[in-house]
């Protein structure tokens, strides 16, 4: 029978959470790293038992762990993220041109096929590969070559790459999105990018349609259609079914179209999930309710979920990271908070219940699937 | 032998208790004794200063016999205390944050 395991970084160290394909009864390991943020624990598709975790400390620095064993022990791999040549400048908070530096790891993507190759999405915002496991780490430079990298600037969270989706049908083929740059991809493996925000309209940008500039939040895509992504944008919920190359607003009714988060079912390639939050400067459902919306339209037509999540005095953030869906016949649905719990839906969001409630805020939340 | 006292989430990084003792050749200064930690607790290295600039961590200071020595240049010689293994090296986390 197949089994979900729950990967989550928060603020004050690293949770597995175990159950089996029932998802009822939840056990807790953690925490793992403690004290330290963990901004994302992710595991290989082609080996599940080996993780990568990104633990991170504003007095320590960044380090990397690797787990071969699903979690139970870890090591220390390398962690060195040196930017090719000399990194030149990004635009500051104030427009003025600011260095290149290095802070912190928010995203690690194992390669879909290879358990010792994986990309690190940095701040400030570059691509690193590696592909020995971690015993070093390489930065794909064409991206932030790319050109437009000086007119890039950081949102409220830092100028991070915080979004890397892998394209199953095309190895050569690899999405991201940095805050506040916008989507790129390339073709070619990582040598070259090119920026895919064409449809994108921000208001908060001296030109709201502009190549580069936009706050892109999150992306996600179906692996049976790796040609149709769903974006969640600072504001704006957007969809592109020509791998980026235009995209088109369907937010529809939501009751906000801010948010962090954004998922597709695991089945239902139309089927996407979003958790509205109030607004850029009110980081917290709109009326007190916390809500995840479900379209089955691929968008423009939104339900609520409410089932079994609070409905009154909620104020939490869901971030970015904090959404994954696992593969089990009834698709599990999974999100963390910053109030530290996780919800679990284990019927594609009609119902929800907390797996866990009391942990420190939560960064990021992966599932895997495991037989 | 030089002692170097760690912080709690180092030491548990480089799987110690207590105080760590280090043989080191030549000047006893705050590199050469970070070159010796290094080279022994590999998983250290940009804990403490930049893997590349091997600056000092913005919110890590050095103390030793008493004094902030955090400013001292990096090949100054350390208080002969410390170089007879009398006192410590320390390498103190800010109090700051939550």
């Amino acid at each position: 029978m197949s089994r979900a395991r729950v990967l989550v970084g928060t603020r004050k160290g690293a949770f597995v959470l175990t159950s089996d394909g029932k998802r009822k009864h939840w056990n807790v390991s953690g925490p793992h790293f403690a004290g330290w943020e963990i901004y994302h624990v992710k595991g290989s598709q082609a080996d599940p038992n080996r993780l990568y975790a990104s633990q991170t400390s504003g007095w320590f620095g960044q380090l990397i762990q690797r787990s071969d064993d699903g979690g139970k022990t870890w090591a220390p791999v390398d962690n060195k993220f040196v930017y090719d040549g000399v990194p030149g400048t990004h635009q500051w908070y104030d427009g003025t041109a600011h260095p290149w530096e290095f802070k912190r790891v928010w995203h690690l993507e194992p390669s879909l096929t290879d358990p010792d190759t994986v990309y690190a999405g940095v701040e400030d915002a570059a691509l690193f590969k590696t592909t020995d496991g971690g015993s070093s780490w390489s930065e794909l430079s064409g991206l932030r070559e790319h050109g437009s990298g000086p007119r890039w600037q950081p949102g409220a969270g830092g100028m991070c790459l915080h979004t890397i989706v892998l394209d199953p049908s095309d190895p050569n083929r690899i999405f991201i999105a940095i805050s506040a740059a916008g989507a790129f991809r390339t073709d070619d493996g990582g040598k070259s990018w090119r920026p895919i925000n064409r449809g994108l309209i921000s208001q908060y940008i001296p030109d709201p349609n502009a190549d580069v500039g936009h706050c892109v939040h999150r992306i996600a895509m179906h692996p049976a259609r790796p040609g149709v992504l769903f974006m969640q944008k600072h504001w704006d919920v957007m969809r592109s079914d020509d791998a980026g190359d235009s995209w088109r607003e369907v937010s529809g009714n939501l009751p906000t179209d801010f948010g962090f988060v954004i998922d597709v079912h695991a089945h239902e390639p139309e089927t996407i999930y979003v958790v509205p939050i109030k607004s850029d400067s009110e980081h917290y459902p709109p009326d007190g309710k916390l809500r995840v919306y479900r379209s089955r339209s691929g968008g423009n037509e939104w339900e609520a979920l409410t089932n079994g999540l609070p409905q009154q005095d909620c104020y939490v953030n869901v971030l970015r990271d904090a959404m994954a869906v696992d593969r089990l016949d009834q698709c599990g649905i999974y999100f963390g908070t910053t109030g530290g719990q996780v919800y679990a839906s284990s019927d594609a969001g009609d119902s929800w219940a907390p797996i866990v409630r009391d942990l420190p805020a939560v960064l990021s939340v992966e599932v895997q699937t495991l037989s | 032998m030089i002692r170097v006292v760690l912080p709690q989430h180092l030491r548990t990084l480089a799987l110690v208790d207590g105080e760590v003792r280090l043989d080191v050749g030549g000047v006893v200064s705050v590199r050469s004794v970070l070159d010796a930690l290094e080279s022994r607790y590999p998983m250290l290295q940009g804990t403490i200063r930049d893997h590349v600039t091997l600056r000092r961590r913005a919110f890590l200071r050095f103390f030793a016999c008493q004094e902030d020595i955090s400013h001292e240049p990096p090949d100054a010689a350390l208080p002969d205390a410390v170089a007879r293994g009398e006192e410590p090296l320390l390498v103190i986390g800010a109090i700051a944050g939550g």
